[in-house]
């Protein structure tokens, strides 16, 4: 058992380090760098949050296959990646375009953020004029009693 | 005036909250769902050998003109185990066309899996390397399309066609398709 439990798991790292081992043959360092730039701009849309170039799912394979088929085809990235997103919709793009449905996920953070900010500048000042706040209203009239009553006090005295 | 800001900041939160929480109760599987940007689209011209007769090719030209479902399945699928059964009760009693696509699959396994569960087939593409299933969008299997008269996709549902989803879903769109020129 203390043999066979981190062979297994030895065997396990293999596995999994050849999984992600793809020959892939190109026709020069430009094609292999375009291929590598889309494989990182593409989602695995069956993954959290990883692109197809980090994933071992089954799909991703398949969406790496078929990009490098399309690059070694002659398409340009664009091609590509519109192919992509007619199947898979914007959500295959790591980085959707800025429009309709997607324009909340670009601005939204930055108008939280806004929002936050404002808060904070709001209670800042706010506690800033709590401290050098002068006395109104009735508060005010009997500071002006208090004041009077001394001032006669010291007359008298 | 403050007061009113918090108040109306927290119907936000809530409010996006609450629509989480009925969406995810209406549709367990939602999250995990892309929305179907195929719809609308013409079904990819696929053209595969036949499963059962592989002198045979299986292509979507061969049914324009009728209203169909394409199912995409595997053998190694637990899901398409479960509707399998049904999509027989539809194929023969509702007279549905139903054309597999056998996605990433072995032979042999497949041809097990209709040996034991039946065949709901009308014919069966044959895709181990996913070339029909990506031009598809397909993302997991069981995946189901209806498609049009003119071959274009209607619908698609994810997951296994169940009695209600095709009560509520699948049947009246076909109905209206049908009657369709």
């Amino acid at each position: 058992m203390r043999v066979l439990l981190p062979s297994l798991l030895l065997f396990l790292l293999t596995v999994a380090a050849h999984a992600s081992v793809e020959v892939r043959e190109f026709s020069g360092p430009e094609q292999e760098a375009r291929y590598k730039h889309l494989i990182e701009e593409l989602r695995c849309t069956v993954c959290q949050n990883q692109n197809i170039a980090d994933s071992n799912a089954e799909l991703a394979a398949d969406l790496r296959r078929k990009t490098y088929e399309m690059v070694r085809a002659g398409k340009s990235d664009e091609q590509i990646l519109d192919y992509m997103v007619e199947r898979y919709g914007n959500f295959v793009l790591y980085r959707p375009p800025a429009s309709g449905g997607t324009l909340l996920l670009w601005i939204g953070p930055f108008v939280v953020a806004a929002f936050g900010a404002l808060l904070l500048i709001r209670v800042i000042r706010k506690r800033r004029n709590a401290r050098i706040e002068q006395p109104v209203g009735a508060e005010a009239e009997r500071l002006h009693q208090a004041e009077a009553l001394l001032r006669n006090e010291g007359d008298n005295g | 005036m403050k007061r009113w800001g918090v108040f109306i900041g927290f119907l936000v939160i809530a409010s996006l909250l609450a629509g989480g929480i009925y969406m995810a109760k209406r549709d367990p599987g939602f999250a995990r769902k892309l929305p179907s940007v195929m719809v609308g689209k013409p079904v990819p011209d696929f053209d595969l050998p036949e499963l059962l007769d592989p002198s045979r090719r299986v292509t979507a030209a061969q049914y324009k003109g009728q209203v169909w479902l394409l199912n995409v399945w595997g053998s190694w699928c637990p899901e398409c185990w479960k509707e399998h059964g049904y999509l027989e009760t539809l194929a023969k009693r509702e007279r549905v066309t139903i054309v597999g696509l056998n996605w990433r699959d072995q032979n042999a396994d497949a041809l097990d899996m209709l040996r034991r569960a039946g065949n709901p087939y009308a014919a069966i593409g044959v895709d181990p390397d996913s070339d029909a299933a990506v031009d598809l969008g397909v993302y997991g299997a069981p995946e189901s399309f209806v498609i049009d008269k003119a071959g274009v996709i209607r619908h698609k549902h994810v997951g296994a066609i169940t009695p209600q989803v095709w009560q509520d879903e699948i049947r009246p769109l076909i109905q209206s398709l049908e009657a369709e020129s």
